[in-house]
């Protein structure tokens, strides 16, 4: 009972100009469902010598796209890199919560208004798997956009190895064990902000982000319960318009209409609005991690200065002390020079998503807006022509 | 209030003549002065409203109540009705309901065209009532309601009315006291008395501490806007409407206090009609219905009565989900704007502000459709579930007055059969008593059957008025329903057509 598979998706919005590079095109055309676990079909076609094949898919899991990430994380040479943000783990407690209430619920209610809400919950469930689906497709297509990124070792192995990849995951996660992960995540903000910044771009960079992101993390929060509001309203046209058919034949055909474009608004609204601010609050996230990783160089390099000038008072070891602190210094330069251009390069990739989303967003609505007044309408002169 | 230990007053004898919709039934208990009071035409309230409906939530209250302090002349004619309250008060006006509710709610006033007869094809009225403008008089805890009637007849011997317009002022006691009036003459022969308005402990405590606050102006409007509907039932129907009673309510000034009532609301009324009803189901009348269409009506109105419920539950809950995404629409727009000031990309900063905007906008509008849902939605389902738990009243009192008729029948049986064994024995003074008896109770049986027959006939002349009333009714509601929504709609193509351009402009 459960959507089984589902072909490429609509408009993905959330990250424009991706996937246009035809040495290296990725997309996940199919997915399955079983028991909440999914399994995506990545599907490659590339034009690189560094694959043994032109096209070719391989399934993969959720964990395997966690491995990737962690491992992209993990491995110095990227520090200077937004790494882009891990897709989250496909949830579909809410759709299976309600189905389970549903259940339970169904002695009160006549069929026809059970069948409804089934659809509704199924619409829901294929509305999550299709979230859930674009969120995993765009982080590959995020990586084979980049330039460095996209000639990672590891990425090709995830995008070519025929085999299960949980083996290599397990080793994998012994070598590195998230030890840089987590230091990210504990004290990022308080060594940011407390270091003195020479740079102004940085300076400001690191202002901007750090306001935007509490700003973008409430707004998203916002955004989730407005959408869920919406939700429960479709859900009690359900319930009116089962009980106004039971009641009568003329006025329960409108509500039954009625709440499917409610639903869908609902739906559209959650698609647009809400996941472009919930992938830019993590994509903020990850620039965030960029300038924490930044500011432990600087702050690095400071103390190698220290280290070299102790060095250097007690004439001892000095030649390792300015070796250290060159590539200390090396280090930092490196990554302000990285950081530099994917900063510059985030903020244009953000407006122009922003712009894209909220104007396929007005367009639905305003769509949508018009779709209701038909319809209405048409009940209106019905009713009044009786 | 229709118990049995009351005789059947003698309006019993009239019922033909009420029927036929020509007399004016005489009231036993009414005090003289009932009827059509004189109220000549200059007391009436200042302004002369005109048939547009919005105009009368406006213009009047401004007029009279807009400088209330304790200037206000004592001596006017308005304040006949409160003088009598006793020491002069200062009236403190309560403001009406403004924003939140009055511009969606467009008409306050339902025309309503009566017919009496309608095999005559008789008089048609017009009345307009509207309730308005509630006003606080002094610690006598008066909230006086402000009723207008409009009417004209047109061209008809029978005045019932006076003509024009007029005003007068009623409590909510007032109220009551009208229905528990109606209920006592009307139910136990059959009539579908519409029930008043609920009394409300906690609403009314608030207004009269003169919290002025979002739910305390909810509150007022809910219980304005029932008063009026339960008005304008009530005088939709057709025998109602002539009732003395009825009349007085309409136009007298001074209405004797109904004290009697304070105790009795209409849910209290309703419990006590219920426990009737339960009284006759626990005797287990086994009625030989011998008239199917009763039976089916009964199941038919036992179903209408679920589903009523349920619906009005259904609506309930979207009223109170619609509220909570106006909150969080609203919150949402704060936030969105907040997100617009932190951007520092100048034009999708100016795009997120607008969004914030749009969404404030939303808000409001999600405001207005749950009080449409509100008003127009489920305060309609509530006032029918109502309105059949009365329907199911009668039809039990129907069954009651099956019963008593059955139990003169058995009781004359017993006496008949004790006369006849008094005839062997020499007791001719005792044998008298015995005829006389039979007598008696021939003529309670015969009442009994005809009682039987009007309440059934009458029964079944309500139920189909009722019918028609409800159709229309809910007919009626769901058009402004739909026209409301229609609204919402449109304004939402408004406000996202003029976001547009704002998204488009972001480079």
């Amino acid at each position: 009972h459960l959507p089984h598979s589902t072909h490429t998706l609509g408009t993905r919005s959330v990250s424009v100009d991706l996937n246009n590079d035809a040495s290296l095109l990725i997309d996940i055309p199919d997915a399955l469902c079983e028991r909440d676990k999914v399994k995506f079909t990545v599907h490659t076609k590339t034009t690189l010598s560094a694959f043994q094949k032109p096209e070719f898919s391989v399934p993969r899991q959720h964990e395997d796209f966690i491995w990737l990430h962690d491992t992209l994380v993990e491995t110095e040479d990227y520090a200077g890199l937004i790494i882009p943000p891990a897709p989250p783990k496909p949830d579909f407690e809410s759709p299976r919560e309600k189905m389970h209430k549903l259940g339970e619920g169904e002695a009160t209610m006549t069929k026809e208004e059970y069948n409804k809400m089934k659809q509704e919950l199924e619409a829901e469930y294929l509305a999550v798997f299709k979230k859930t689906v674009q969120v995993h497709e765009i982080f590959l297509q995020r990586l084979s956009s980049h330039a460095i990124l996209s000639k990672d070792r590891n990425f090709q192995i995830f995008l070519e190895y025929d085999q299960d990849l949980s083996v290599r995951r397990k080793n994998a996660k012994e070598m590195f064990g998230g030890f840089f992960k987590n230091m990210v995540k504990t004290a990022d903000e308080v060594i940011i902000s407390g270091i003195k910044e020479v740079d102004d771009f940085f300076e400001q960079e690191k202002t901007f982000l750090l306001d935007y992101y509490s700003k973008i993390k409430d707004s998203t929060a916002k955004a989730e319960k407005m959408t869920r509001s919406h939700k429960n309203v479709a859900d009690d046209y359900i319930h009116i318009s089962a009980t106004l058919n039971t009641l009568s034949a003329d006025d329960s055909t409108f509500y039954l209409r009625l709440y499917k474009v409610e639903g869908r608004v609902a739906s559209d609204q959650e698609l647009k609005l809400t996941e472009l601010l919930r992938y830019y609050m993590r994509d903020i996230q990850a620039a965030k991690d960029l300038l924490y990783r930044r500011a432990r160089a600087l702050a690095d390099y400071e103390h190698s200065n220290k280290a070299l000038d102790k060095a250097r008072l007690k004439s001892k070891d000095v030649p390792q002390a300015e070796e250290h602190q060159q590539q200390c210094l090396q280090k930092f330069d490196k990554l302000s020079e990285s950081g530099k251009r994917e900063l510059t390069s985030f903020k244009g990739r953000r407006v122009v998503a922003f712009r894209k989303n909220l104007i396929e967003m007005a367009e639905l609505e305003i769509k949508h807006a018009k779709n209701n007044v038909t319809l209405l309408q048409g009940c209106i002169d019905l009713l009044k022509s009786n | 209030m229709a118990d049995t230990a009351r005789d059947p007053p003698p309006e019993q004898t009239d019922f033909q003549e009420l029927e036929d919709g020509e007399d004016l039934f005489p009231e036993p208990a009414a005090a003289p002065e009932s009827g059509p009071a004189s109220l000549p035409a200059e007391d009436v309230s200042t302004n002369s409203n005109g048939p547009k409906q919005d105009s009368l939530f406006d213009d009047d209250p401004e007029d009279l109540f807009a400088e209330a302090t304790e200037e206000v002349s004592l001596d006017s004619p308005e304040r006949d009705v409160l003088l009598s309250d006793g020491p002069s008060p200062a009236i403190t006006p309560i403001t009406p309901p403004t924003s939140v509710i009055t511009p969606r709610i467009e008409s306050l006033t339902v025309p309503v065209s009566l017919q009496i007869e309608e095999e005559e094809g008789g008089d048609s009225f017009d009345i307009h009532i509207a309730v308005s403008d509630p006003e606080k008089v002094g610690e006598f805890s008066g909230t006086f309601w402000h009723l207008r009637d409009k009417q004209d007849s047109s061209g008809t011997s029978l005045s019932v009315f006076k003509q024009g317009e007029f005003s007068v002022k009623r409590r909510f006691s007032d109220f009551l006291g009208l229905h528990s009036k109606l209920a006592s003459k009307y139910l136990h022969v059959g009539y579908i008395v519409p029930p008043a308005p609920e009394k409300s402990i906690v609403g009314m405590t608030k207004v009269k501490v003169g919290k002025e606050d979002q739910s305390s102006n909810e509150f007022v409007e809910k219980r304005r806007s029932a008063l009026e509907r339960y008005l304008m039932r009530t005088v939709k129907h057709p025998v109602l409407l002539k009732d003395p009673d009825v009349l007085q309510f309409l136009e007298s000034s001074e209405l004797p206090r109904a004290v009697s009532t304070q105790a009795l609301s209409s849910a209290g009324l309703l419990r006590m009609v219920n426990k009737a009803a339960d009284a006759v189901n626990k005797m287990t009348i086994k009625m030989n219905e011998s008239d199917a269409w009763f039976e089916e009506k009964q199941q038919q109105f036992e179903n209408l009565d679920i589903q009523l419920r349920k619906l009005h539950a259904s609506v309930e809950s979207l009223v109170c989900h619609r509220k909570e995404l106006s909150v969080n629409t609203a919150l949402f727009a704060k936030s969105a704007a907040m997100l617009g000031n932190s951007e520092d990309h100048t034009a999708l900063s100016r795009a997120l502000s607008q969004l914030a905007e749009v969404e404030e906008k939303i808000d409001q509008l999600h405001q207005d459709q749950a009080n449409a849902d509100f008003y127009l939605f489920s305060e309609l389902l509530g006032d029918y579930v109502r309105l059949i738990t009365a329907v199911k009243g009668v039809f039990d009192h129907r069954m009651k007055t099956w019963q008593k008729w059955q139990d003169s029948q058995m009781l004359l049986q017993k006496k008949r059969e004790a006369e006849a064994k008094l005839q062997f024995t020499n007791k001719p003074d005792k044998l008298q008593q015995a005829k006389d008896e039979i007598k008696e109770l021939e003529g309670k049986v015969q009442q009994g059957e005809r009682d039987f027959e009007q309440i059934s006939k009458t029964i079944r002349k309500e139920v189909s008025r009722f019918e028609k009333e409800r159709v229309k009714d809910f007919k009626s509601v769901i058009i402004k329903y739909l026209e409301s929504l229609v609204q919402t709609q449109q304004q939402l193509i408004k406000y996202w057509e003029a976001f547009l351009p704002e998204a488009k402009a972001i480079s």
